[in-house]
C-alpha cells in the first residue's frame, strides 16, 4: 500500500521550486524506492500539469522506475571503455550467477540487474556498482565474493 | 611529530578502497592526521596516498589495506622504501611532463577546504575580476582563445558576449556537469578534487554577462560530486563568496546543484535546458540560441565544467598566460582522459598539439592486457575510431577535424587487438537506439535501421543512411553517431565480413 500522505508531504518540499519536477521525482524514488502509480496524480496536482506530461518525464529518463526494485540492486556498465575490458563477458556470467538477465529483475524479488553507461570510472574498467558501492577492475571470479558481501 | 598522510577521496580511489585504506592509516598506533585529499589523476596508482616529508610529498601506490602494515613497518611515514613508494609526487614522470593550469590545484588541497583553496591562489580571479568592467572580463577571456571543453569548442568569449549583449531582468549560468561520454572522467576529478574553482569560474561567468543564478546540472551516476558541490556551496556562502553582495562588491550571485536522470542526450545543451526545466530532455531547435533564449526563456551562458574552470586562471594570471600554451586555433590546455585496455590510465593535462601516439604509447604505456593496440576511440561514443597506423595525428581541434574526428571532451579509450569493430560500430547505433530523445526522425529511425543493416550486412545502403544522419539531423547524438560507425568500417573491414 502506497502512503499517498507521506507521497504529498515530498511533493510539497519541491512544487516551489522553479523546473524542480525532476528533484521531486527523485525524492519520492527515494522514499518508495521507485514512482508509484498512486503518486502520480498528487504529482500533477502539485506541479500544475497534466497526468499526462508527468507520465512522459518518468517514462523518458532511465533513472526513474515504475516498479519496485530487486531488494539487491547490481549496476553494470555497458559502455565502450568498460566493452574493451571484458565488460559483454562480464555481464554474460554476472546474468549467469544472479540467475537474472540484464535489465530484469528476479522473479523473488532478490535482485535487480541494471544497464549503466558510464560511471566516469574509465580508467578502472570494467566497473559494477552493487547497492550503491561502485567496484573498480571487477571479475567474475571477485564479483561472486563482492556480490556476497566478502571482501575480494 | 604529527604526520600528514594525504589519502585521496574521489570515485576512483575509492572503488579501489581508499576509504578501508584512510581508516586503517587511522588507526596506527602513531601520532597522524590523514587528510582526505582530491586526486592527482594518476589513477593506475589509485589509491595513492601521500606522506608529508621534510623533502615534499612521498607518494605510495596502488595501496590495499594489505599494504598498510609492511608500509609501515618500512617506515612509509618518513618517506622510507617500500615497493609500492613511487618517489616524490611532484617528481612522478606522469604528472612532471604535463601542463597543469585548470588542474593545478587537483590532488595537492583538501577539496572542502577554502583555506587550502586560499593559499593556493583561489578567488585570485575573482578579485581581479570584481575590479574590471564585464567587457574587460569578456576581452580577456577572448584573448584567451578558449573554446569550450565540453566537446563543441565554441569559442567562450563569443558566447558570453552574446549573453552580455542581450537584454533581460534575468540572466543565468548553467555549468554541464552531465559528463556523459564513456572514457571521460576530468569533470568528476575537478568537481571531486577541486570545486572551488568551479564555483569561482561560474561566479566571474555571472559577473561578466550580468547573471545573478547559476545551475550546476550533474549527472545521477556522480553521487559523490554532488555531496562535495553542495558542501563547497555552503562553505563559499559561508564566507560571503556566493549570496548577496559578494565580498561587499554589490554584485549577487546565487548556485545550485541539479541531478540528472540517467539521460546521455542531456548533456547536449538544449536537451539540458529542458531537463533543468523538469521536463523531458527533447532537444530544441535552434535558433534561437539559448543566449538568448535559454533557461526558462532567458538568456543563458552554458558552459561545460573544465571551461567554467578554466576561467580562474585566466583571470587572474591574464588571457596572454593563457594564449601561450597550445597549438594554432586550440590555445591552452586540455584534459585528455586515457581510459579502456591502458596500462596507466589516467588524466593528463597537457597543451594542445601532443600526438596521439605519444599519449597511449609515453603515458599510456600500451595495453593493459599487453596486447597490441587495434584501435583507440577519441571524444566519446560519437568520436572515431583509430587505428595505430594513424597514431601521429596531432591532438588539436583543426588536426582531428581534417581527420574527420572529434576530440570532443578529450576521452580516449584504447582496445586491444581482441576487439571486434563491426561489434563497436553496431554499439554505436544501439546506443543512439537508446539514448536518442526521439525528436528528429533521422536520429530516432535511423539508428534502429542502421543497426538492422549491420546485421543484414548491407554497408552501402548503411553507408548512405550514415550520411543522411550526418546531414539532417537536429543534433549531435544522430549527426554524428556515423562518426565512429564510417571509421570502423573504413580502417577494419575485414571485422565486417562474415
Amino acid at each position: 500500500m502506497i502512503n499517498t500522505n507521506k507521497a504529498v508531504e515530498v511533493i510539497n518540499q519541491y512544487i516551489d521550486i522553479p523546473g524542480g519536477l525532476l528533484e521531486c521525482l527523485h525524492g519520492i524514488q527515494s522514499v518508495f524506492g521507485f514512482v508509484p502509480k498512486e503518486t502520480i496524480d498528487d504529482i500533477a496536482d502539485g506541479f500544475n500539469i497534466s497526468r499526462a506530461e508527468v507520465h512522459g518525464v518518468i517514462s523518458y529518463y532511465h533513472d526513474f522506475k515504475t516498479s519496485p526494485r530487486g531488494k539487491k540492486v547490481v549496476r553494470i556498465c555497458q559502455a565502450e571503455a568498460c566493452q574493451s575490458m571484458g565488460s559483454r563477458d562480464l555481464t554474460r556470467r554476472v546474468e549467469e550467477i544472479l540467475g537474472v538477465k540484464i535489465d530484469e529483475t528476479r522473479i523473488d524479488g532478490a535482485v535487480s540487474l541494471e544497464t549503466v553507461y558510464c560511471f566516469g570510472n574509465c580508467a578502472l574498467s570494467p566497473n559494477v556498482e552493487i547497492d550503491g558501492k561502485l567496484h573498480a577492475r571487477v571479475t567474475s571470479d571477485n564479483f561472486e565474493k563482492l556480490v556476497k558481501g566478502e571482501e575480494a | 611529530m604529527t604526520v600528514t598522510v594525504y589519502v585521496p577521496r574521489d570515485t576512483a580511489s575509492i572503488s579501489m578502497g581508499a576509504d578501508d585504506v584512510a581508516k586503517a592509516i587511522s588507526d596506527l598506533p602513531e601520532d597522524i592526521k590523514v587528510v582526505r585529499n582530491g586526486t592527482w589523476g594518476m589513477t593506475y596508482l589509485e589509491p595513492l596516498i601521500e606522506v608529508q616529508t621534510d623533502k615534499g610529498r612521498v607518494a605510495y601506490g596502488p595501496v590495499t589495506v594489505q599494504d598498510i602494515e609492511s608500509l609501515h613497518q618500512a617506515d612509509f611515514l618518513k618517506g622510507g622504501r617500500h615497493v609500492l613508494c613511487q618517489g616524490l609526487t611532484q617528481e612522478i614522470e606522469y604528472l612532471k611532463n604535463q601542463e597543469r593550469l585548470t588542474f593545478e590545484r587537483c590532488g595537492l588541497i583538501d577539496p572542502l577546504s577554502i583555506d587550502d583553496y586560499l593559499e593556493n591562489d583561489g578567488f585570485l580571479g575573482l578579485k581581479r575580476a570584481l575590479k574590471l568592467s564585464e567587457k574587460e572580463i569578456i576581452d580577456d577571456v577572448m584573448t584567451s582563445g578558449l573554446r569550450g571543453r565540453g566537446g563543441a569548442a565554441f569559442p567562450t568569449g563569443i558566447k558570453w558576449n552574446t549573453v552580455y549583449e542581450a537584454q533581460s531582468d534575468q540572466k543565468y549560468i548553467c555549468c554541464n556537469a552531465d559528463e556523459g561520454d564513456s572514457g571521460t572522467f576530468s569533470d568528476r576529478i575537478l568537481m571531486e578534487s577541486d570545486p572551488f574553482c568551479l564555483i569561482e569560474g561560474m561566479i566571474i561567468a555571472g559577473l561578466a554577462v550580468g547573471a545573478t543564478k547559476g545551475y550546476i546540472y550533474l549527472r545521477s551516476e556522480y553521487p559523490l560530486c554532488k555531496v562535495v558541490l553542495n558542501d563547497a556551496i555552503k562553505i563559499a556562502e559561508e564566507h560571503n563568496y556566493l549570496g548577496f553582495d559578494i565580498l561587499g562588491s554589490g554584485s549577487d550571485f546565487f548556485l545550485e546543484v541539479r541531478i540528472g536522470a540517467g539521460s546521455y542526450v542531456c548533456g547536449e545543451e538544449t536537451a539540458m535546458l529542458e531537463s533543468l526545466e523538469g521536463k523531458r530532455g527533447m532537444v530544441r531547435a535552434k535558433p534561437p540560441l539559448p543566449a538568448h533564449v535559454g533557461l526558462f526563456g532567458k538568456p543563458t551562458v552554458i558552459n561545460n565544467v573544465l571551461t567554467l574552470a578554466s576561467i580562474p586562471i585566466i583571470m587572474s594570471k591574464g588571457g596572454d598566460y593563457y594564449k601561450d600554451f597550445g597549438i594554432g586555433r586550440s590555445r591552452g590546455t586540455i584534459a585528455f582522459q586515457l581510459t579502456g585496455n591502458v596500462k596507466c590510465g589516467g588524466l593528463v593535462e597537457k597543451a594542445f598539439g601532443i600526438t596521439l601516439g605519444e599519449m597511449i604509447n609515453e603515458f599510456g604505456q600500451g595495453t593493459y592486457s599487453g596486447k597490441n593496440v587495434k584501435a583507440v576511440q577519441v571524444g566519446g561514443p560519437l568520436g572515431a575510431y583509430i587505428p595505430p597506423q594513424e597514431f601521429d595525428l596531432s591532438l588539436d581541434y583543426e588536426a582531428f577535424s581534417e581527420a574527420e574526428a572529434v576530440l570532443g571532451h578529450g576521452g580516449i579509450v584504447v582496445f586491444d587487438e581482441t576487439a571486434d569493430m563491426k561489434e563497436q560500430a553496431k554499439f554505436a547505433f544501439d546506443f543512439c537506439v537508446i539514448e536518442s530523445c526521439g525528436k528528429c526522425t533521422p536520429c530516432r529511425i535511423g539508428s534502429t535501421r542502421g543497426s538492422e543493416l549491420i546485421d543484414k550486412g548491407n554497408f552501402e545502403l548503411m553507408r548512405e543512411l550514415c550520411d543522411l544522419m550526418d546531414s539532417s539531423s537536429l543534433c549531435a547524438m544522430g549527426g554524428m553517431t556515423p562518426i565512429p560507425v564510417k571509421s570502423a568500417l573504413k580502417h577494419w573491414e575485414n571485422d565486417f565480413k562474415d
